[in-house]
């Protein structure tokens, strides 16, 4: 086995590494690499993470990504009606993709330019609104550009820091946005301001090219209300153990879908 | 006993000019699309239609019946975007009330239970609001000082449905894994049309649906009661059946070009009744299958 992880294969790891911690809750991936990430987790790291085949069942064991939904193993009924209670109830934790992304976090996946008549309609605001001031929150984004990393996003959809900072009273007290994974990078939020920072660059990517490719400034040192430059200095992601791309190779996504995403 | 029975045609004469209609399933899963075909064929016009939108958003655009969409989504699920749904809000051609998921199931509720809105915290904080700024939040009366969305009643005159069986007083099974929002649709309505696949009589229907669990859909909530056969096409209907992925794949390029729509239109969207467009798709699968054959 070649033992040198491919960028696809270090996202997956730094998506898995967003439900560390998480316990026994719901992770509902959107995406390939997201949900080859939940469930490396699950195998690894997080074994009391609960995981759905994306529809109505809660499934036990490491499955392949596109494995046929007979013969999986069977834990528990969870149709639409009674996630959508969960994610009020709160023991869950999304990762989603935005179609735009802003500093603080404020996310689109509604339709880009104006409302009564976008430029393009996408999905619509979905369960973003909903999952974000209930839950915890990631995202993942396989082609970080300034597009999509913009300072101003057309809808916001998920809620982002300063929106959640600005409503009365306790009313968003289970807002918490964790981290932001993209094809280049990880980027959490500085919890002084709520701005989105610089957490690692992935093997073989330069600050610079993260600063490039976002077209917003990143925060510096927390706290500091200081601007990431390009020359700046930033932890690198981890690379995936060898048990890890073993399952991600052979048990988890035998097929490779994770390259169609991320493409070596 | 009350005998339901009526045909796709009967069920959609009853929908008024300005109505509003709330359609059962999700995305592109086990829509009432018989009963959607029979809207397309009949001169209603100007419905406010309430979805967790697919194909059934889509076509009511293509057709020029809808004035207003309240919806959480519109997307054929193994295709994200809807084409016909972007291309009607692209043009501005569409009034949409966009809620989140949460919010729209708690509008459902409230009209449901027949309150005058209900609580639920998605959508603070978002556009949602901004985007619709009619909608309201609402103070906890009891003083915490936590303020959430207050959720408008999606009141609907008439829910369409598609059950996998039922029998001729309105009872329905939904025996997929997913029985999404259906009964509550029908509960929030003044009426409610169950489409099925087929119907048997009251005395099988527990046996049949294989599950007491399934039984959801009541007759003290259903006006009438339409047989359809395919009747979810192209979309899925498990366990029955899965997504004619062919057939959506051929629906969504066809809708990217009016040339090509017409066409499509023409071959699949003309016909005076339900068994004849389903003639019509045997007769692609059968063009499809010949062609794959000949390309191997």
């Amino acid at each position: 086995m070649i033992t040198t992880a491919t960028r696809a294969e270090i996202c997956v790891v730094a998506c898995a590494e967003a439900w560390r911690g998480d316990g026994e809750i719901l992770a509902s991936p959107m995406g390939a690499i997201p949900t080859i990430g939940a469930r490396l987790a699950r195998a690894t790291f997080a074994p009391d993470l609960v995981l759905t085949d994306g529809l109505a069942q809660v499934i036990d064991g490491d499955v392949a990504l596109g494995a046929p939904p007979d013969g999986l193993t069977v834990e528990g009924w969870l149709p639409y009606r009674a996630v959508l209670d969960l994610l009020a109830n709160g023991r869950r934790h999304v990762m989603m993709g935005p179609a735009q992304i802003d500093a603080y976090g404020n996310a689109n996946i509604s339709c880009v330019g104006e409302w009564d008549r976008p430029k393009r309609q996408l999905l619509g605001a979905r369960g973003a609104p909903g999952n974000t001031v209930n839950h915890a929150t990631s995202y993942w984004a396989p082609r970080h550009s300034p597009r999509v990393f913009t300072a101003h996003v057309d809808v916001v959809c998920g809620v982002g820091n300063d929106r959640a900072a600005a409503l009365p009273g306790p009313s968003a007290r289970f807002h918490d946005l964790r981290r932001v994974v993209t094809n280049l990078c990880v980027l959490d939020f500085d919890p002084h301001d709520g701005r989105m920072r610089l957490a690692s660059v992935h093997p073989g990517v330069t600050v610079a090219e993260v600063v490039e490719a976002t077209g917003f400034d990143l925060g510096g040192a927390e706290g500091t209300g200081e601007v990431l430059t390009g020359t700046a200095n930033a932890p690198t992601t981890r690379v995936p153990a060898p048990e890890e791309l073993r399952l991600i190779r052979q048990v988890l996504d035998p097929r490779s879908l994770r390259d169609r995403e991320v493409p070596a | 006993m009350t005998d339901k029975r009526m045909t796709a045609d009967e069920a959609v004469s009853r929908v008024e000019d300005g109505m509003t209609v709330g359609i059962g399933g999700w995305g592109s899963r086990r829509k009432p699309m018989a009963l959607v075909r029979a809207l397309l064929r009949s001169p209603v016009k100007d419905l406010t239609v309430v979805s967790y939108g697919g194909p059934d958003v889509g076509l009511l655009c293509a057709a020029g019946k809808i004035r207003k969409v309240v919806y959480g989504f519109v997307s054929l699920d193994s295709i994200p975007l809807e084409p016909h749904f972007r291309a009607a809000r692209e043009a501005g051609a569409v009034e949409a009330l966009e809620l989140d998921e949460g919010m729209f199931l708690a509008g459902l509720r409230a009209a449901a239970l027949r309150l005058p809105f209900m609580p639920v915290r998605g959508g603070i904080g978002s556009d949602v609001r901004r985007n619709a700024p009619f909608l309201r939040t609402v103070a906890d009366p009891y003083g915490s000082g936590d303020e959430v969305m207050a959720a408008p009643p999606l009141e609907l005159d008439v829910a369409l449905v598609h059950a996998n069986l039922a029998d001729a007083r309105g009872n329905a099974a939904l025996t997929g894994p997913d029985q999404f929002f259906d009964d509550l649709f029908c509960l929030a309505a003044r009426t409610a049309y169950v489409s099925a696949e087929r119907l048997v009589p009251t005395a099988d229907l527990r046996q049949e649906a294989g599950c007491l669990h399934s039984l959801v859909i009541h007759r003290h909530l259903t006006t009438g009661v339409i047989e359809a056969p395919r009747g979810a096409h192209f979309t899925e209907c498990p366990p029955e059946y899965g997504r004619d992925e062919a057939f959506q794949q051929a629906y969504a390029r066809a809708a990217a070009d009016p040339e090509s729509w017409a066409v499509f239109a023409d071959r699949f969207l003309s016909h005076p009744d339900e068994p004849s467009y389903q003639q019509a798709v045997d007769e692609f699968r059968a063009a499809t299958r010949e062609h794959a054959g000949g390309a191997r």
